[in-house]
Order: C-alpha cells, then structure tokens, then sequence
C-alpha cells in the first residue's frame, strides 16, 4: 500500500443546511466544496445542521447522503443516530454501509443525561463497527443565543463516561474550549485518552495561547482540524496555527484517515 | 542572518484599535506573558500599532467593570509605562469609571498629558446615562474617541458588569456628535445584527470588528449596515480571530480603498492628529 500523497488536512467539522437560530450565508454543498479548495484542505466530514433540532434524524441522514452524492470524492457524511429512537441499530448500519465517515450524536439536544445508557451503547456500537463517533460541544458562542436555544452546552463528564464506557470507541469532540479538553483529557486514563480527539475550531490563540499550551501539554497529535463552517469563518483554524510560537511551527495534527481506518 | 518573515497579514499598515495589557498588580503571576504574546503575535500578523487600555487590577483588587479609582489609575499608570517602552507601537486609551466623576474627568487630562490618545469607557454605568455626558464633552473638547464596552442586544442585566447594548451608545453618540464613538468588538459577544440595525444611521459610531466571535455572515452584515468607513480593525482578547476576519473581508470582496480604510485610515482619522506619527507619512 503506498503513502497517500496529499497531506491536506481533512475539516472534521463541517455542515450543511440551514440553522434554526439566525442566518447561515450559502449552507450548501457546492459552496462548501469551492471553500475547501479555497483554504487548502483536501476534504470534509460533513454534517447535516437542521438534523441536530430534529427529533427524528432519519429524515436529516437522507437529506444529507442525497446532497453529497455528486460531491463524494471530497465531502464525506457524517449523519445523526439518536441511540434513543426506535431501531437505531439499523439506521447505524444503515449509515456505515452507505460509507459515512463518523456519526454525529447530540446529547444536550436530545435532553440526555450525562451517563446515559443508550448513549453508551451508541459509542460501543460505533467502536464494533469502526466508525468514530463525533460530538459537538456548541453550535454559538453562550452569548448570542435566542431564547428557543435552551439545550445547553456538552458536559464534560457525558465524553468522560462514553470514552470510558465504549472501550473501543474513538470519539472525536468538535467546538471545546480549553477548559473542556482539559476536563476529559486529564480525566481519562492514557488508553483511553488515545481515542480522543478534539477539533481546533473553538480554542483560543494568542495572547492567551490556549491552543499552544494544549499543544505543549496533551500533544498536537490528539487534535485535528475543524471549521465549524457554515457557522464560523474558516479561516480561523488556520489564523491559529500560523499564530503559534515558533517552537509549535512544526506541531503535527493527528491524520483523521488513521483516526477513520483504525 | 535569516531573512524576516513576511507579516500573515500583508505590509499595508494595521492598527488594532482594541488591545488589552495586563500589569503587576492584576493577580496573574504570569501576567507578562500574554503581554509578550500579543506583540509576539501583533509582529507576526503585521500590527503597526496595538491601541490598548487596562481595566483597573482586572478584577483583583475591585471589580473588573467597576474599577476603583485607585485601580483605575494604577492601570492607566501601568499602561503609560508600557507605552513609553514600546515606543510608537502602543499607544493608550485612558479607561475610567463615570461614577468617580471627578476622578474620570482629572484622569483623562492626567493621562492625555502623557501621551493617551482616547477614552475607554466599559461597564461601570449605562451607556445613556447622564453621568456620561461629562465625560463626552471632555473627549469632545480634547478630540478624543470614545470605546466603548458593548453587549450586542442586551436583554438582561449580566452578572459583573452593567452593560449596554447599541441602542444604549446609540443614544449617547446622539448626544455627542462632536465624539467619533468606537462601539466594541462585535464580535464579544451577544447579537450583532441588532448592534448593527441600531447604529447604522448614526454617523460618529464606529464599529470596531474585534471579540471571538467569527461568525459567517457578520462582517458582510456590518459592511452592509455602516459600510468601509466606519469599520475599524482589531483582535480584543483573540488575536487569530482579529487575523481570520482580515483574510475573510478579503475573500468578500472588500476593495482595496475599502481594506486599508478598515485597517488603518479610519483610525487615523478619528483618533488625534500626531496619534500615529508613522502612519501619518505613509498617508502623505
């Protein structure tokens, strides 16, 4: 098998479809495609945004599969189970034969708990299938949301619990902050801190260089590169990197092609 | 001998009108720290100038958005010092709290005297609030820029501070139009597009495109509603954000005349003449 030539990196966090709160410019996937060359990356994991307000999902994976067809070679799916609705082991199946690239789950959306049973066995389900399972801590900043928006943010301890719950899942958390990684990371033994990885798309760069210090203390290797477009600038993920100390200029991020094949 | 690196964010000159240092007596032990962090990033990004202000002790001593009048001064002296070292690529704004009035008032001449080139005004009362209007017809008086703390679209009291929103400055600019009105990083925080339905008729506020916030959507909505001219370039407490939104203005389009007055000619203009000495032969 030879070495895959393009080093690109792969957005691990992006969306199409419009959001229920304010307006998104251009949410389509054309437009996507055209922003991924523009920025130099080779690809997405991408999302169907309006899914994760859904109650049933199902309709969203449909949606979102249906508009990537045409741009498959660059955008990858990553569609919703909500391991809380009747047969969502078959809409998993469904999904991984259909080559989604992660599944994305929603507990704070969805009113979980934060140790929730169900959610527990989607992560043990992604692990046997192989597939990474893919949070998202928030879609905005606190500050900004409307009075409808009441889900909350991810806690913590609901990642803590799925890494430590589902041995072989690999989860990767998109849109945490310092104090988030550090809340898992720390909190996980090193096996399973090995099945973690977070997104850039929401650490702080200089002055305060969250990113740098997370780089220097749990390691660029467990990170990947997130956009969290169409709802932030994706210029963003790459101002942080061309920000860092120039003792970080060469920090690698994790291949999300190892994080997919494992 | 290495070559220098080129600046991320191209030669023209860049000003960022809101920056924030911190000092000895704010609580951090590592306080130097994200201060050699903003130049080091202000060099690397092409930052010709940092305009930055000190909120008291931030929090140490007296409330970060309520300042006591010694905090106040020991942050402003701090900042004139910090100034003075980094020759022309800092300057200041003098923060005050209008409810020390007398203090604020003798504050500003004290800190303008040695070399302040605006006002920083953040939570400490509401923005239409009468105990401002001293405060204003001083700055007008002295040809000074007021920025101002925003909440865009405040809908509630927050804990901490006593914030206001556009519609809040909005009424104070019309007060004072003789005072150019730098209305705060839009992106701190809350919703920009009241901010900017607020504020879009009033000619002396300026929108300053700072904070984390870098949602897509904002910088074409506030160039819509103000248009190039009122734009004013900088970074708050997240410097790759403040880089991010100059690539992203690009990428939408904005023309060149309309960049460089983003970036440095509106500054230039509204805050006093001799402010940007440097910049001032560049615009010759």
């Amino acid at each position: 098998m030879t070495a895959r030539a393009d080093r690109r990196p792969v957005d691990v966090n992006a969306l199409i479809g419009p959001y229920p709160y304010r307006y998104v410019p251009h949410p389509d996937p054309e437009v996507l495609v055209r922003v991924l060359e523009r920025e130099g990356l080779r690809g997405a994991w991408v999302g169907h945004l309006p899914s994760a307000f859904w109650r049933d999902p199902i309709p969203g994976n449909q949606a979102l599969f249906t508009a990537l067809e045409p741009f498959r070679a660059t955008l990858h799916p990553a569609p919703v189970v909500r391991p809380d609705w009747p047969r969502w082991e078959e809409e998993l199946r469904a999904c991984v034969d259909r080559g989604a690239a992660a599944i994305r789950a929603y507990p704070p959306q969805w009113g979980m708990p934060t140790h929730d049973a169900n959610l527990h066995r989607l992560a043990n389900a992604c692990g046997e299938a192989g597939i990474p399972l893919l949070f998202t801590v928030r879609f905005e900043d606190l500050r900004q949301r409307g009075n409808l928006d009441v889900a909350g943010d991810l806690d913590p301890a609901t990642v803590r619990g799925v890494v430590r719950a589902a041995r072989d899942a690999r989860v990767v958390v998109t849109a945490a902050g310092r104090e988030f990684v550090e809340f898992v990371h720390w909190g996980l033994t090193p096996e399973e801190r090995a099945r973690v990885w977070w997104d850039i798309s929401w650490i702080w760069g200089p002055p305060d260089d969250h990113l740098a210090h997370l780089f220097r203390t749990v390691g660029s290797e467990r990170f990947v590169y997130g956009t969290h477009w169409p709802m932030r600038l994706t210029q963003n993920p790459r101002a942080n990197l061309d920000l860092l100390p120039d003792d970080l200029a060469n920090a690698k991020l994790a291949d999300v092609d190892e994080i997919a094949r494992r | 001998m290495t070559a220098a690196r080129a600046t991320l964010a191209g030669p023209e000159p860049l000003i960022d009108v809101h920056a924030h240092f911190l000092h000895a007596l704010t609580g951090r032990e590592d306080w130097e720290a994200p201060n050699a962090a903003r130049l080091r990033a202000g060099d690397r990004i092409g930052i010709t100038v940092h305009v930055a202000s000190t909120l008291g002790s931030w929090g140490f001593t007296s409330p970060t958005y309520f300042p006591s009048p010694r905090d106040v001064s020991v942050g402003n002296d701090a900042m004139l010092d910090l100034a003075e070292r980094e020759g022309g690529r800092v300057k200041i704004y003098v923060a005050v709290n209008p409810n020390d009035t007398k203090h604020a008032l003798a504050e500003i001449e004290r800190c303008v005297a040695r070399g302040a080139v605006g006002v920083k005004l953040a939570a400490s009362r509401r923005a239409d609030d009468p105990l401002l209007d001293p405060v204003c017809e001083l700055a007008a008086e002295q040809g000074l820029p007021i920025l101002h703390h925003i909440w865009q679209h405040r809908r509630r009291e927050w804990p901490a501070q006593e914030a206001s929103d556009g519609l809040e400055l909005g009424r104070l600019a019309a007060r004072h139009p003789r005072v150019a009105f730098i209305l705060a990083h839009i992106g701190g925080g809350g919703d920009y597009a009241h901010t900017f339905q607020a504020v879009k008729e009033l000619p002396n506020v300026h929108l300053d495109l700072s904070g984390s916030g870098v949602d897509r959507g904002m910088l074409d909505g506030a160039l819509e509603a103000v248009g190039p001219r009122r734009l004013l370039w900088g970074c708050d407490v997240t410097m790759e954000t403040g880089l991010a939104k100059l690539r992203a203005l690009d990428v939408i389009g904005l023309e060149r005349e309309g960049m460089r007055d983003v970036r440095w000619r509106n500054a230039a203009r509204i805050f006093p003449r001799g402010s940007f000495p440097m910049l001032e032969q560049v615009a010759a």
